[in-house]
C-alpha cells in the first residue's frame, strides 16, 4: 500500500518537473500584461502580435525550411550510405562506423566553430547555404545511426532473388530492399529534423547577416528580455508537436501492412 | 502511420516552398548596408522607411552582448557596415585597430540634433569623437519600493543598510557590482589602484548576506511585484517598471554613477562606407529617433527628438533626461585592458565564491 503510493508520489513529482516549465510559459502566454510578475488578465493580444510580427515569422519558415531540407537531403546520403558501408568487408566498416560516430559525440561548440573556419578560408559567403551545409553534416551520422540496423537485419537472398526473377538492380533495391528498410529511414528522418529544429550552437557560429532561426533570434532578445511573443510561439509548436503525436500513436493500426 | 507521415511532409513542403519567395522589395537600388545591433534595439518600421527614402538595402543582424559581437567582427566573417556597441568596447576596438573615422561632413544630422553633453561624454571613450554617434543612453542607480523604504534614499550605502536583510537586488555582472561598491567609497569606477579594489571587494563580501539575489534583466519583474525593496537597476528599465507599479521610485544616488553609451561605429573593413554614413545619419533624424525613443524606451541623446516627445511626462521625465550637470562623479565605463580585466574577474569570483 505505502509502497503504490509512494510510486504514484514519485512519477507525479517527475511529471511536475517535466512539465512544470512548460505550463508556466504557456500560461503566460495568455497573460495581458508584459511581466511575469503580474497577471492582467487572459488575452490574445500576443498570438495576434506574432502574426503580424515579420522577423518572428521569417525566422520560423528558416528554421522549418532548414530542418526539412536539412533533414531531406542528409536521409538521402545517409541512406546510399548506409549501402555502400553494409556491402563493405567487416574491417572497413568497423572502421567508416567509427568515422560517422565521432561527429556526434564531439562537443557542438567544435564543430559549429570549425565548420565555421572552413567556410571562411573557402571564402563562402555566410547566409542561409552556410547553416543548411552545416546541419546537413551534422545530421548526415544520425541517419546512418538509425538506418544501419535495419540495413543489417536485412536478408540479402531476397534482393539476389529479385536479381534471378529479371528485375534490374534499380528496380530490386526500390521494389525489395527499400520498403524493408522504410521505417528506419523514416525514424532517421524524423530524428534528423527535430536535431535540426533544435540546434542553436552550430546555427549561431554559421549563420550570416540578416538570417536567423528561431533559436539565435531568441537569443539576441535577452538583453531587452524576452518578448511574449515567444511565449506564444512556443505554446503553438508545443501543442502541435503533442497533437501529432496523439495522432501518430492512436491512429488505425496500419503497421502490418508493410 | 504511414499516411500521416505522408500529410507531414506534405504540408512541410508546402511551408518552406512559401520561404523561397518573398521580401524582394524595390530596395537595392543603392546597394546595400550591413548593420550589426543589440536585439530589440530599433523600431523595425525605420529600417523600411530607410529603404524606401534612399533605395539601400539593409541586410540586418542583432547580437545579445558586446563580448560576442567583438569576435564575429574582429574575424571578418562578415563585414558590417555599421555595429552599435557599448562604450568600453567602442574603446577596445578603437585601440585594437578595428573602426575606422567617420567624416561628419557626410552626417549633418548626426552634427546638428545630437546633444553637446553627450559628445563630450562620449569623448571619455572616444577621444576628439571621431569614430562614435551615440544612439541611446542612460544611468545606473537605485529603484526602491515607497511602501518599504520610507527614509529618503540619497546614497549607494542604503544597499549596506542591514535594515533591509534580504531585500536588497545587485546587478549580477562585474563591472556593474564594483561600480556600485566603488561609487559608496568615493573612488573611480574605472580604478586599478589594488587597495581600493581589495578594499570594496570586502565591502562586497560583506554586503552579501544582505543581498535577496544577485540579479540581470529578472530585477523588472522581481521590483514590479514587489519581492524586493531596493535593487540596483538600468534608468531604462526603470521607466517601464513604473508604468507597472506605481510605488516605484528610482533616484540616481549623490555619489555619482556610471552614464553608458552605445553608439554608431564604422568597423574598418566596411565595404560600403557611404551607406553606413547615410545609415547613422537617417538614424540621428528628429522623427526617426523619436520612434526609436518610444519603441526601445531607454534615454536618446537627441535633441530634436527630446523635443518631439508629445507625452509632457516623459518628456520631462527626470528619469529618461537627468539633467548631468546637476551631478558630480559621473563617469563611463573604460576598457581596462586585458590586466584590469583579469584582475576585476578575480575578484568577482571572490565575493561571488
Amino acid at each position: 500500500m505505502i509502497k503504490t503510493t509512494a510510486q504514484k508520489i514519485y512519477t507525479f513529482l517527475i511529471f511536475v518537473f517535466l512539465y512544470a516549465p512548460i505550463v508556466t510559459l504557456m500560461v503566460l502566454s495568455f497573460n495581458a500584461s508584459k511581466t511575469r510578475a503580474k497577471w492582467g488578465g487572459f488575452s490574445l493580444k500576443w498570438y495576434k502580435n506574432l502574426f503580424r510580427n515579420e522577423a518572428i515569422l521569417q525566422a520560423l519558415w528558416n528554421t522549418l525550411a532548414i530542418a526539412f531540407l536539412s533533414a531531406l537531403i542528409a536521409t538521402v546520403i545517409g541512406t546510399i550510405a548506409c549501402i555502400s558501408i553494409n556491402s563493405m568487408k567487416k574491417r572497413n566498416r568497423a572502421v567508416i562506423m567509427g568515422i560517422t560516430n565521432i561527429p556526434m559525440l564531439n562537443a557542438e561548440i567544435v564543430t559549429g566553430i570549425s565548420l565555421m573556419l572552413l567556410f571562411i578560408s573557402l571564402g563562402i559567403k555566410f547566409g542561409f547555404t552556410t547553416i543548411l551545409l552545416s546541419h546537413i553534416t551534422f545530421n548526415i551520422p544520425y541517419v546512418i545511426l538509425s538506418v544501419m540496423p535495419r540495413m543489417k537485419q536485412l536478408n540479402p537472398s531476397t534482393y539476389e532473388a529479385a536479381l534471378d526473377l529479371g528485375a534490374s538492380h534499380t528496380v530490386a533495391f526500390f521494389k525489395v530492399v527499400f520498403p524493408d528498410i522504410l521505417p528506419g529511414i523514416l525514424s532517421g528522418f524524423l530524428m534528423a529534423f527535430t536535431m535540426s529544429l533544435d540546434d542553436f550552437i552550430i546555427t549561431y557560429f554559421t549563420k550570416g547577416p540578416g538570417v536567423d532561426t528561431l533559436s539565435t533570434k531568441i537569443y539576441t532578445e535577452v538583453r531587452k528580455g524576452i518578448k511574449p511573443e515567444m511565449y506564444a510561439l512556443s505554446t503553438i509548436i508545443f501543442v502541435s508537436v503533442l497533437v501529432l503525436l496523439l495522432l501518430s500513436n492512436y491512429s488505425p493500426k496500419d503497421k502490418k501492412k508493410v | 502511420m504511414k499516411k500521416l507521415t505522408a500529410l507531414l511532409l506534405c504540408g512541410i513542403t508546402a511551408v518552406s516552398l512559401l520561404t523561397g519567395c518573398g521580401s524582394d522589395s524595390n530596395a537595392g537600388v543603392n546597394g546595400e548596408v550591413y548593420v550589426y545591433n543589440w536585439g530589440e534595439y530599433i523600431d523595425p518600421e525605420t529600417l523600411d522607411m530607410f529603404e524606401e527614402e534612399t533605395g539601400i538595402k539593409v541586410i540586418y543582424d542583432e547580437f545579445d552582448i558586446n563580448e560576442n559581437m567583438y569576435p564575429k567582427v574582429e574575424a571578418g566573417a562578415v563585414a558590417y557596415d555599421v555595429v552599435c556597441p557599448s562604450d568600453y568596447m567602442i574603446q577596445k576596438m578603437i585601440d585594437n585597430g578595428l573602426l575606422q573615422e567617420l567624416n561628419f561632413d557626410n552626417m549633418p544630422n548626426a552634427k546638428a540634433n545630437i546633444g553637446a553633453q553627450y559628445y563630450e561624454q562620449a569623448a571619455a571613450f572616444d577621444p576628439g569623437n571621431k569614430y562614435c554617434v551615440p544612439y541611446c543612453w542612460g544611468t545606473v542607480g537605485i529603484l526602491y519600493n515607497k511602501t518599504m523604504v520610507t527614509e529618503p534614499v540619497t546614497s549607494w550605502s542604503i544597499l549596506w543598510d542591514e535594515k533591509y536583510d534580504d531585500n536588497i537586488l545587485m546587478q549580477d555582472s562585474v563591472r556593474d557590482a564594483f561600480m556600485v561598491a566603488l561609487k559608496a567609497k568615493g573612488y573611480s569606477m574605472n580604478t586599478m589602484d589594488k587597495s581600493q579594489l581589495e578594499e570594496v571587494t570586502n565591502d562586497l563580501i560583506a554586503q552579501k548576506p544582505l543581498v535577496q539575489a544577485y540579479v540581470l534583466d529578472q530585477v523588472r519583474d522581481k521590483m514590479i511585484g514587489g519581492e524586493a525593496a531596493l535593487g540596483v537597476i538600468y534608468s531604462g528599465e526603470a521607466i517601464y517598471t513604473q508604468r507597472d507599479n506605481a510605488d516605484l521610485e528610482y533616484v540616481i544616488p549623490e555619489e555619482g554613477t556610471n552614464v553608458w553609451i552605445d553608439g554608431w561605429v564604422v568597423p574598418k573593413n566596411a565595404p560600403n562606407k557611404e551607406n553606413a554614413e547615410k545609415f547613422i545619419d537617417f538614424m540621428c533624424r528628429g522623427d526617426i529617433a523619436l520612434m526609436n525613443f518610444e519603441y526601445i524606451t531607454y534615454s536618446t541623446p537627441n535633441t530634436a527628438a527630446q523635443a518631439l516627445i508629445e507625452d509632457e511626462d516623459i518628456k520631462n521625465s527626470k528619469i529618461a533626461f537627468p539633467d548631468l550637470s546637476q551631478y558630480e562623479n559621473l563617469e563611463t565605463y573604460r576598457y581596462l585592458g586585458e590586466e584590469g580585466d583579469e584582475l576585476y574577474n578575480s575578484l568577482w569570483k571572490k565575493v561571488k565564491g
